[in-house]
C-alpha cells in the first residue's frame, strides 16, 4: 500500500491510521461523537489483512482492561471513547500508568459534566493533563487540530508510548472527529513481532519472570517508584514539547489555543491583522508536556495572552503557570457544545486589549 | 480564492451528501477542503446543515458564522441562515415550501426550483444534484469533470452506473437557476 490521499472524517482517519501504523488491537465501546472509529475498524476488518484485533467490549471498563492486558504483553493496543466513556476508563488508565505500560487512548471530547451533550467541547483538559484517575501520574497528551493530525498522531502516540512506557492520549473533540478534510495516509506498516524484554509473554528458562503490577505495599519502595515516574515525566518535558506558532515574531497580543479552538483563532488572527491588530497564536500540540518555556519567553515580548478554549477555563491555568505573572492572561470560552466563531473571538481579544 | 459555503435543509434532502460531493470535487481539483456537518439532535429527523470550505490556501476555521454562499432548501433554514450571508455574498434557494422569500438587499439571490423539476422528471433522488448544478453555474469554482471524478471516488462501485444521471441533473440545474436579485 502506497501513501494515499483521501477525504475522511477525523474519526475515520484515526481508525485507518491505526491499521496502517501496525496496531495489534483496538478495544472500544460506542459513544457519540466517536463511534465512527469502532464502526470503521469493524468494517475494515483488519484481522484478515494485518491480523489486528478489533473488538467491541461489553463496556468501557472492559475495553480499557483489555487494553491493559494487551499492553502488558507488549502489544500496540488502543481504545477510544468520548468524555463520559473516558471517565469510566479512568481506573484502568491509572493502573496502566502505574504499571508503566504503553497504549493509546483517544478521547473525542463532548460537552459535560455528566452525560452533557454530544456536541464538541474541550472541557476534559484537566482530566487529560492533570491525572483523571488517582495518584501522581501523567499521560502524554497530543492535541490534533486537523484530520491530517488525527491520522499522523496515531503513529506518533504509539512511538511516544513505547519510548517512555507510558499511556498516551489523543485529546480531540467532536468537531475534528466529525469533520472531513483531506488526509495523506502513510503506507501500511507491518505489525511488530518483537517480544519486548518487559512483556509478560511467558517465562523462558533464560530470565526471571516479568511482573506487571501497579501495587506495592512497601511505602519506601513505592516512593522510590514515584520518584522514578517523576523523573520520566521530567524527561518527557525536556524532550517532547511540541507546538506551532503563527505570526508571533511581531505579535503584541497572543492567542493561546489548541485543537478546534486553535483553528478558530487562526481565522480570528487573520481578521485581527486585517484591522491592524498585531496578534499572534501559539498552538500547543502536546498538552502534557506543555510548552511552558516558550510561553514564558513570549511573555517578555507580548502585552498579554488570551487563552481560547471550549471550556470554563482550564488550559488558561497552564498559561498562567507558564508566564508566572510576567504578562496579563485572560480566558475566553464557550461551553455546552457551543463553538465560538472567529468574529466573537476577535471581539473578545479587542476587549482584552482595552483591559 | 476561498469559498465558504453553508448548505441547509431537511434531513433526507441530500444536504450532507451534496457537501461531500463538493468537498470531493474540490479535492480532485487540488484544492484544500473541509466539510463540517451538524451532527446533533437535528440530524435525527429535522434540519441538517453542513459547512463546506473550498480554498487555495490552508483552511483556518472549519466552523463559520458568515458565508460567501448559502444554499437554502427549506423555510427553517431560510430563517436561520439568510442573515449569515456576507454582504455582497450569494444566496441560492429552492422555492418549494418557502413561505417567506429572502429579503436582504445587499446580496445576490438566485432561485432554483429543483424540487419541482426533479419531481416532474421523476428524478427525486437527484434533487441535490440539480441544486449542485445551479451552484456550479453561478459560482464557477468546481468543474464538471472533477465533480464526476469526485462522484467516482465517493460513491461505492455499485452506484457508478448512476453517475451519468447525476451529470444530467447537474446540467439541468445549470439551466434551471434564475437570478431574482
Amino acid at each position: 500500500m502506497e501513501k494515499e490521499l483521501r477525504l475522511m472524517k477525523g474519526n475515520e482517519a484515526v481508525a485507518e491510521a491505526a491499521i496502517r501504523a501496525g496496531a495489534d488491537g483496538y478495544f472500544g465501546y460506542p459513544i457519540t461523537p466517536q463511534s465512527e472509529i469502532l464502526e470503521y475498524l469493524m468494517e475494515a476488518n483488519p484481522q484478515v489483512t494485518t491480523g489486528m484485533v478489533v473488538l467491541q467490549a461489553e463496556s468501557e471498563v472492559a475495553a480499557i482492561n483489555m487494553v491493559y492486558g494487551g499492553a502488558a504483553c507488549g502489544k500496540k493496543v488502543m481504545t477510544s471513547s468520548s468524555s463520559p466513556g473516558i471517565s469510566l476508563k479512568q481506573e484502568g488508565i491509572t493502573y496502566i500508568a502505574g504499571a508503566e505500560l504503553p497504549c493509546l487512548i483517544v478521547n473525542v471530547v463532548r460537552g459535560g459534566p455528566g452525560l452533557g451533550t454530544i456536541q464538541p467541547a474541550q472541557s476534559d483538559y484537566f482530566q487529560a493533563t492533570k491525572g483523571g484517575g488517582h495518584g501522581d501520574y501523567h499521560l502524554i497528551v497530543l492535541a490534533p487540530s486537523s484530520v491530517q493530525e488525527m491520522a499522523d498522531f496515531v503513529e506518533l502516540a504509539f512511538d511516544l508510548a513505547f519510548k517512555y512506557r507510558n499511556p498516551t492520549m489523543i485529546l480531540s473533540d467532536g468537531a475534528i472527529g466529525q469533520m472531513m478534510e483531506k488526509v495523506w495516509l502513510k503506507p501500511q506498516k507491518k505489525r511488530s513481532e518483537e517480544i519486548l524484554p518487559w512483556a509478560t509473554t511467558g517465562k523462558p528458562a533464560t530470565r526471571e519472570r516479568n511482573i506487571i503490577t501497579s501495587l506495592d505495599l512497601d511505602p519506601a519502595r513505592q516512593e522510590k517508584f514515584n520518584h522514578k515516574l517523576i523523573a520520566k515525566y521530567r524527561e518527557i518535558e525536556e524532550n517532547e514539547v511540541r507546538f506551532e506558532e503563527f505570526m508571533t515574531e511581531d505579535a503584541e497580543y497572543l492567542f493561546v489555543a489548541y485543537g478546534t479552538s486553535a483553528r478558530i483563532c487562526q481565522k480570528a488572527l487573520q481578521l485581527a491583522r486585517d484591522e491592524g491588530i498585531k496578534a499572534g497564536l501559539l498552538r500547543p500540540i502536546t498538552l502534557f508536556p506543555y510548552p511552558k518555556k516558550r510561553l514564558n519567553e513570549l511573555a517578555d515580548t507580548v502585552k498579554g495572552m488570551l487563552a481560547v478554549e471550549m471550556s470554563a477555563g482550564q488550559m488558561v491555568e497552564d498559561v498562567m503557570l507558564s508566564v508566572n505573572g510576567k504578562t496579563r492572561v485572560s480566558h475566553y470560552g464557550r461551553m455546552g457544545g457551543m463553538i465560538p466563531t472567529p468574529e466573537e473571538v476577535l471581539e473578545n481579544m479587542k476587549s482584552f486589549i482595552k483591559g | 480564492m476561498t469559498e465558504e459555503i453553508v448548505i441547509a435543509g431537511f434531513g433526507g434532502q441530500g444536504v450532507l451528501s451534496m457537501g461531500k460531493i463538493m468537498a470531493y470535487s474540490g479535492m480532485m481539483q487540488d484544492m484544500e477542503v473541509s466539510w463540517m456537518p451538524s451532527y446533533g439532535p437535528e440530524m435525527r429527523g429535522g434540519t441538517a446543515n453542513v459547512n463546506v470550505i473550498l480554498s487555495d490556501e490552508r483552511i483556518s476555521s472549519p466552523i463559520l458564522r458568515s458565508f460567501d454562499t448559502a444554499i437554502i432548501l427549506n423555510q427553517q433554514s431560510m430563517d436561520k441562515f439568510e442573515q449569515s450571508v456576507k454582504p455582497g455574498g450569494t444566496l441560492i434557494y429552492d422555492g418549494n415550501g418557502i413561505t417567506r422569500h429572502p429579503e436582504r438587499k445587499d446580496i445576490t439571490i438566485y432561485r432554483i426550483d429543483a424540487a419541482e423539476e426533479a419531481s416532474k422528471l421523476k428524478m427525486i433522488k437527484m434533487f441535490n444534484m440539480f441544486v449542485m448544478g445551479g451552484f456550479m453555474k453561478v459560482k464557477p469554482i468546481l468543474k464538471t469533470e472533477y465533480v464526476i471524478k469526485g462522484l467516482k471516488k465517493s460513491l461505492p462501485e455499485r452506484y457508478h452506473h448512476m453517475i451519468p444521471m447525476n451529470e444530467d441533473a447537474i446540467k439541468r440545474g445549470m439551466d434551471l437557476i434564475k437570478q431574482v436579485q
